[in-house]
């Protein structure tokens, strides 16, 4: 093996390391990851482990026979349609054309469709152009299709939306009015999301994505995770993918609490078991890449948080493995050697259920 | 990139056993082990064959499920979800409701 090794750091430059410097990183990324969430470090196998994968003189790598998970995503199919601002490549296919070619061309476990802006609160007013297209492609799709979208409180506050936009208040020392827009604006996204959810089931909606969920912060979680619990309750044909915005939930509340648990400060291995209490099938935590540490510290980091949280999870984990989670570079076209890397490292190290 | 992981871990969908496998973790909450004995149990086949195209096309082929290549007559789409649902014993919810459509 050379005495330097290819690997990148998290914004995907190329860098080369030595033995020792990718060992030193391996182990800074699990003793951060495990002192900021309180959960164990890896140990010196998973290390060893982590450390060959890394150092694999092949491009690409991947998990070995028989080990192989399920692989949902959000949104994928739409990236051959959409922009840069979605990872799209610009190609003039239909929604239809896209989910098919998803499903049959790049052998896909599962499949999605969403709107455009990719959040709840735009689609409400189309719900019917929504539930139509979803219908047409159930017909013709045989792995389980998705109907995919972020809850994105944000959109609910000034100038965006109806609600008095809290960070302004905050600002201003309105502390308790900044509250009360949060909790407002909540129960109004709630609402739209079950809305959403409910004429997607009546049209035979296999499976809903919350996507992104807690982008605003605790209180967007926990909207997301209210409505999950409609939703269970008022259409339990239709399985709930709950994907996070962030390895923490950050308190932009601070005393929201869901099951008798604060939401804000939340990492995943208990935003795992919020989800399960809501009622999700399928959960997917997201573990920040930092642009300025190496990807072996980067990995090291996402695998230490999904390995405890595969561990106390009852449901499945299939981990966000997008551009700058996940232990991918924080870059809009991933290299592939990192990509692969990650899947191999996460799946067979992190045991997780998906991806 | 999604291309990429389905590659370096993904099942392979209807290339294989992975939309089976997708449907247990999506109706039954299973984790990947248990979704894979499940189905694997079901279909009679051993873990590694769930993810081996040759093994898998002609199962998928003989009990009408959807193959990846497309033939005139091969169901995908609603036909072959059918019989999914039937082969592992859960609800679809589009199956469910077509169901209804087509019979009352």
């Amino acid at each position: 093996m050379k005495e330097t090794i290819s690997t990148r750091m998290g914004d995907g430059q190329r860098v080369f390391m030595s033995k020792t410097a990718i060992k030193e990183d391996l182990l800074k990324g699990t003793k951060d990851a495990a002192e900021k969430g309180s959960i164990p470090e890896l140990t010196p196998d998973d290390l060893e482990q982590l450390f060959d994968i890394i150092a694999e003189p092949s491009r690409v790598v991947s998990v070995s026979p028989g080990s192989e998970v399920i692989v949902t995503d959000d949104g994928c199919s739409m990236s051959f349609y959409s922009v840069q601002d979605s990872g799209g490549v610009g190609i003039p296919l239909s929604r239809l054309q896209a989910v098919l070619t998803h499903e049959r061309a790049c052998a896909a476990d599962t499949t999605s469709i969403g709107h455009g802006d990719y959040s709840f609160k735009p689609i409400k007013p189309i719900i019917n152009y929504e539930t139509h297209e979803y219908y047409n492609a159930s017909m013709l799709t045989t792995v389980p299709l998705f109907y995919g979208a972020q809850p994105n409180l944000g959109l609910y506050f000034r100038p965006d939306g109806p609600f008095s936009n809290p960070w302004e208040l905050m600002k201003q020392g309105e502390i308790e009015a900044s509250f009360q827009a949060q909790e407002a604006a909540a129960e109004k996204l709630t609402r739209d999301i079950v809305f959403v959810g409910k004429k997607l089931s009546e049209v035979g909606c296999e499976g809903i994505n919350l996507d992104t969920a807690g982008s605003a912060g605790d209180v967007d979680f926990y909207a997301a995770l209210q409505a999950v619990v409609a939703l269970k309750q008022a259409a339990p044909e239709m399985g709930v993918e709950f994907g996070s915005s962030g390895e923490f939930i950050m308190g932009m509340h601070g005393e929201i609490r869901f099951d008798g648990k604060q939401v804000a400060g939340m990492y995943p291995h208990q935003q795992v078991k919020a989800a399960e209490a809501a009622g999700v099938d399928i959960y997917g935590p997201a573990i920040n890449t930092d642009t300025a540490k190496s990807i072996p510290w980067n990995l090291a980091r996402a695998v230490t948080f999904v390995k405890q949280t595969v561990s106390v999870a009852n449901i499945p984990v299939h981990v966000n493995v997008g551009m700058g989670v996940g232990g991918i570079p924080m870059l809009d076209e991933p290299p592939i050697d990192c990509v692969t890397r990650a899947s191999k490292a996460l799946v067979e190290i992190g045991k997780a259920d998906g991806l | 990139m999604p291309i990429a992981h389905i590659m370096a871990s993904g099942m392979g969908g209807i290339r294989t056993a992975g939309d089976l496998v997708a449907w247990m973790q999506i109706t039954r909450r299973m984790k990947i082990a248990e979704a894979k004995n499940y189905v694997a149990d079901r279909l009679g086949v051993s873990l590694l064959d769930l993810t081996d195209e040759a093994v898998m096309r002609e199962i998928r082929n003989d009990l009408g499920i959807g193959t990846v290549a497309a033939t005139a007559s091969g169901p995908k789409g609603i036909r072959a979800k059918l019989k999914v649902a039937e082969l592992l014993d859960i609800q679809i919810n589009s199956v469910t409701r077509f169901q209804k459509q087509i019979v009352s």
